[in-house]
């Protein structure tokens, strides 16, 4: 999954150059000092708020919550605008699952059958790709049958499909627009930014007042994770588009319109299709999400089975999702393929034909419609990975309680001491002088503002708390990032066996291992760094893979034939020359550590996590928990910035 | 050519195969049931995420939908959601409730969109409980006055130097961390931040023999595997708990009770009188949360056996014109 290109990433930043030398060195002095202060001031002016106490931001955010809540029933923008959108959505949404999912027009079975989903699957991922991507598509999807999951999986399809359709309809004019306008490109970023970092439970309660309990409701919560990638990636790919090629299109005096159907579109394409790639995937992450507010599928099988504990039948269902992922991953990929082979026309309709007779067939006829129950291999699933989960957790826990007290003293303890019982002003302006040293000054701006707000939103403590967790997860990502992406990077057939475990990683749903990790670590700040490790490496691996590939062969077998071992070869040569991809592998798996901190507050990591858990189920803690919220943006948009500054610098080859 | 050869075979193949076979629709499906009393319509009951409530609702349900003939939809809500529903009408009941003052005062009293249906006749605890086997072992963990003896020995990697008191699932008020600093416990409360959490961490304790003090609430199912012991706080008095930072009394009984949205009351159907009347016991709720957390039966087929198994107890909750 190209999840390179998911996160926030601005790619504009003016560069203000500084010259500093041995900046190493001088980040090392900032810590000293730092360091030095703390032993003098440690235990002051920290900011430090209580579990139930409350700002006056947050008393205000609430009473904003409860007028929105009261007036809905009179106030026009209600009746006349989100009603409608709800109207529609919910109409949209149900049609899909009436088509796959659900009984619907007076009959008993949705219209189309399994037969004919699957017949579809397999032509359309001819269609749009190859037969090869056709016949795993169609295994996949006859998988989901098998595990007994059929209806839960069409339910989850059908609000998948509907939430990407509607991201892309309203997410790819924006990315157009995002590419050709600079100005509209600078004010959506920030937006972009906010609805990917937020995490998702501030806002499924107050989406339910807006657009009610029901299918708009959760497609919605879904749009506003899924649909950034894509605007991202469409600007992205209108940006880039080569140079000849928009000249030629400008001397040959086209018009505006022709330019961007003609040319700029065309030379975007396979951008523009990675885009709806990672809304699919994203949009899938979102499935056990949105079925906290009744959201139909997979995801309400999963929460429920982790009520009572039941591993195999949370595991069974993630493994649909992850199968779901995968197939619409190798699909979409594949059809952004350039060099791919146009399907041959006969075998096309052939196919086609078929595609309808399935199709109805699996109207007409119960063996086609209805997945037969006697087929299963979801009931002997569940059993193995719930014996898995109890002999792991009865033979691993006694070790790896002494492994998680180990690594919380010496890593997460001192540095949580650091960034916690420093005043906060001694933290900003450590922060800050090392933004702009490892950064930019325009970074170190950034990181000014965001620290700033971070003290209004009242949770400064607890944003240290889940600072120094998210620092830490990023150091076990990154050094998981670089041992297997190495391997990767050097042997195909490693690549070929790892990577799919890699995108299971990435798809299976956190809540299923959550509960093994539990009994491995207890609950504490060691699971949630656990969880997001597992959930964030994935991305690091790839991205270092990658830029370990484009090591260009000719300088690696240079290194080789003059007698360097494998060792040095990737000490010295390899891993120096892919140092972009080192820094943006960090950025990525930064993000994604932060998109995680929510889940990290379910399992004991406590700060910004918990308040965000707890504000979505209470009510007088609802302000905190979207002051929470916004401070994990604030945190992930500083991070994000001051890692794009020092990936910037780096390529620059200012460094050294 | 062969491959358009293969199509051919598929097509026809399947087109042997496919004349067999029962039709969709053809079959007497079960739809509909016992609907004779169709004044009782749709009935939209709301599932809060804890199989003890999971177990009300699913009996309520079956018999709205056995014995009144209503529609039922199941909507898999947390509680300030679903509370919020009674005003949009999309939920009609919520059936357990654990007290919830900050939601009565705001959709009973403020907003008036909900109404208490009276007691579910189950009672709800709140406290600090051990695991059983360190019960047995150390009788007297089991008053607070005791508990600073035993501090040391719950510490853990995130209590530092004090002993760990687990906090669990973020939908119940806590008074903890001013119990503990009131009666000058040397704990500190960590907050697991889930009911999964809780439980996963109480089970390990008592299957490894390690220690464990948090919040835990019953009636739960984890009780019918592992019996956890309550510890004595300071006994709760009316107005003990009046100001939040002061508290240093135990938590009081629960009467989980149920509420309705105030449109659905009014109206008055068959439905709203079922659940109104609806009220078992402790014992009746963990019989069915077992059946379903313990013995993976679905919620429905829990409800159907306890609903057979105790027709005279369903019968009261009948409306009285049926």
């Amino acid at each position: 999954m190209a999840a390179t290109s998911s996160s926030p990433v601005s790619r504009t930043l003016p560069r203000v150059h500084i010259v500093v030398r041995d900046r190493g060195r001088i980040v090392l002095g900032i810590l000293a000092v730092w360091l030095l202060l703390w032993v003098f001031l440690r235990g002051m002016h920290t900011l430090a708020l209580g579990g139930a106490q409350l700002t006056s931001v947050h008393h205000w955010f609430n009473n904003l919550n409860d007028v929105i809540g009261a007036n809905r029933n009179s106030n026009p923008v209600f009746l006349y605008f989100f009603n409608y959108i709800r109207l529609f959505v919910d109409e949209f949404v149900i049609f899909v699952q009436s088509v796959i999912a659900q009984p619907s027009f007076g009959r008993p079975l949705p219209l189309i059958g399994w037969l004919g989903v699957v017949a579809l699957v397999g032509f359309v991922s001819y269609a749009v790709a190859n037969i090869r991507v056709a016949v795993l598509a169609t295994a996949g999807f006859f998988v989901l049958g098998l595990q007994g999951l059929w209806r839960e999986s069409m339910d989850t399809l059908a609000l998948t499909l509907a939430a990407v359709i509607i991201s892309l309809v309203i997410g790819i004019p924006l990315g157009i627009w995002a590419g050709l306008s600079d100005r509209f490109a600078r004010l959506i970023t920030p937006v972009l930014d906010f609805m990917q970092i937020m995490p998702s439970f501030v806002y499924l309660a107050p989406l339910t007042l807006f657009f009610l309990i029901g299918p708009a409701s959760a497609t919605i919560a879904t749009l506003i994770y899924a649909a950034p990638p894509v605007i991202r990636l469409t600007a992205h790919g209108i940006r880039s588009a080569p140079h000849d090629t928009v000249e030629a299109g400008e001397s040959l005096g086209s018009t505006r319109t022709q330019m961007l159907t003609k040319v700029l579109l065309p030379a975007a394409k396979r951008t523009i299709v990675l885009g709806v790639n990672q809304t699919i995937m994203a949009a899938l992450a979102m499935v056990t999400i949105a079925a906290l507010i009744d959201a139909p599928g997979l995801g309400k099988t999963v929460i429920k089975a982790l009520q009572t504990l039941d591993v195999g039948t949370a595991f069974n269902a993630g493994l649909a999702i992850v199968v779901m992922a995968i197939v619409l991953d190798r699909v979409t990929t594949a059809a952004a393929d350039r060099g791919r082979r146009r399907p041959n026309r006969i075998v096309l309709l052939a196919g086609a034909a078929a595609t309808v007779f399935a199709i109805w067939l699996s109207y007409t006829y119960l063996w086609a419609a209805e997945f037969d129950a006697r087929l299963d291999i979801g009931s002997t699933i569940v059993l193995w990975a719930g014996e898995a989960t109890d002999w792991v957790q009865s033979t691993l826990a006694p070790v790896t309680n002494g492994i998680k007290d180990a690594f919380t003293w010496v890593l997460i303890d001192p540095l949580q001491a650091l960034l916690a019982d420093s005043p906060w002003w001694l933290v900003a302006v450590a922060i800050v002088a090392i933004s702009v040293v490892i950064g930019s000054v325009r970074a170190a701006i950034v990181s000014a503002v965001c620290l700033g707000l971070l003290v209004a939103t009242g949770l400064w403590s607890d944003g240290m708390t889940t600072l120094a967790s998210t620092l830490v997860a990023t150091v076990f990502t990154m050094v998981i990032g670089v041992v297997v992406g190495v391997w990767m990077g050097r042997s195909q057939r490693a690549d070929r066996v790892i990577r799919p475990v890699l995108d299971a990683a990435q798809t299976m749903p956190a809540f299923v291992y959550l509960v093994p990790f539990l009994a491995l670590f207890a609950a504490s700040r060691f699971t949630a760094i656990a969880a997001a490790v597992v959930y964030a490496a994935p991305v690091a691996v790839k991205i270092v893979a990658d830029g370990i590939r484009g090591v260009s062969a000719t300088t690696v077998e240079a290194a080789v034939a003059s007698g360097s071992s494998t060792w040095q070869t990737i000490t010295k040569v390899q891993l120096p020359m892919s140092v972009r991809a080192l820094t943006l592998a960090t950025n990525q798996g930064l993000i994604y550590v932060l998109s995680m901190v929510v889940v990290g507050g379910l399992v004991g990591a406590g700060a910004l996590g918990y308040d965000v858990v707890a504000g979505f189920s209470q009510g007088q803690l609802y302000g905190k928990g979207l002051a929470a919220g916004i401070a994990i943006v604030l945190l992930g948009v500083m991070l994000d910035r001051l890692t794009q500054a020092a990936a910037n610098r780096t390529q620059r080859g200012g460094s050294r | 050519m062969k491959r358009t050869l293969a199509v051919v075979f598929t097509v026809a193949g399947l087109a042997l195969t496919g004349c067999g076979g029962a039709k969709v629709g053809e079959s007497p499906g079960g739809g509909g049931g016992g609907g004779s009393q169709a004044s009782c319509g749709e009935f939209k009951i709301a599932i809060n995420p804890w199989v003890g409530y999971e177990a009300n609702a699913a009996v309520i349900a079956y018999v709205a939908e056995k014995n009144l003939g209503c529609r039922v939809t199941k909507k898999d809500l947390k509680e300030e959601v679903a509370w919020q529903g009674f005003g949009t009408g999309e939920v009609d009941a919520v059936v357990e409730n654990w007290g919830h003052d900050d939601l009565r005062k705001k959709y009973i009293d403020e907003q008036k969109t909900g109404v208490s249906a009276g007691s579910t006749g189950v009672k709800g605890q709140i406290g600090w409980y051990v695991p059983p086997w360190l019960a047995k072992q150390h009788p007297d963990i089991l008053d607070w006055n005791n508990l600073n003896k035993y501090a040391e020995m719950f510490r853990t990697s995130e209590s530092g130097a004090q002993g760990q008191l687990l906090d669990g699932d973020p939908s119940f008020v806590t008074n903890d961390e001013a119990l503990v600093k009131n009666l000058g416990l040397n704990y500190k409360v960590v907050y697991g931040g889930s009911e999964t959490a809780l439980i996963q961490a109480f089970k390990q304790a008592e299957e490894r023999k390690t220690p464990l003090i948090g919040y835990f609430y019953s009636p739960q199912w984890l009780f019918s595997e592992i019996k956890l012991e309550k510890v004595k706080l300071p006994p709760y008095t009316p107005g003990c708990d009046a100001v939040p930072e002061k508290v240093a009394c135990d938590y009081p009984d629960y009467d989980l009770d149920k509420i309705v949205s105030k449109k659905f009351a009014d109206a008055n159907g068959p439905a709203y009188q079922l659940v109104k009347n609806f009220k078992w016991t402790n014992d009746d709720q963990n019989i069915v949360a077992r059946w379903i957390a313990v013995d993976k039966m679905s919620p429905d087929a829990a409800a159907k056996k306890w609903v057979d198994e105790n027709p005279d107890k369903v019968k009261a909750w009948l409306p009285s014109s049926s």
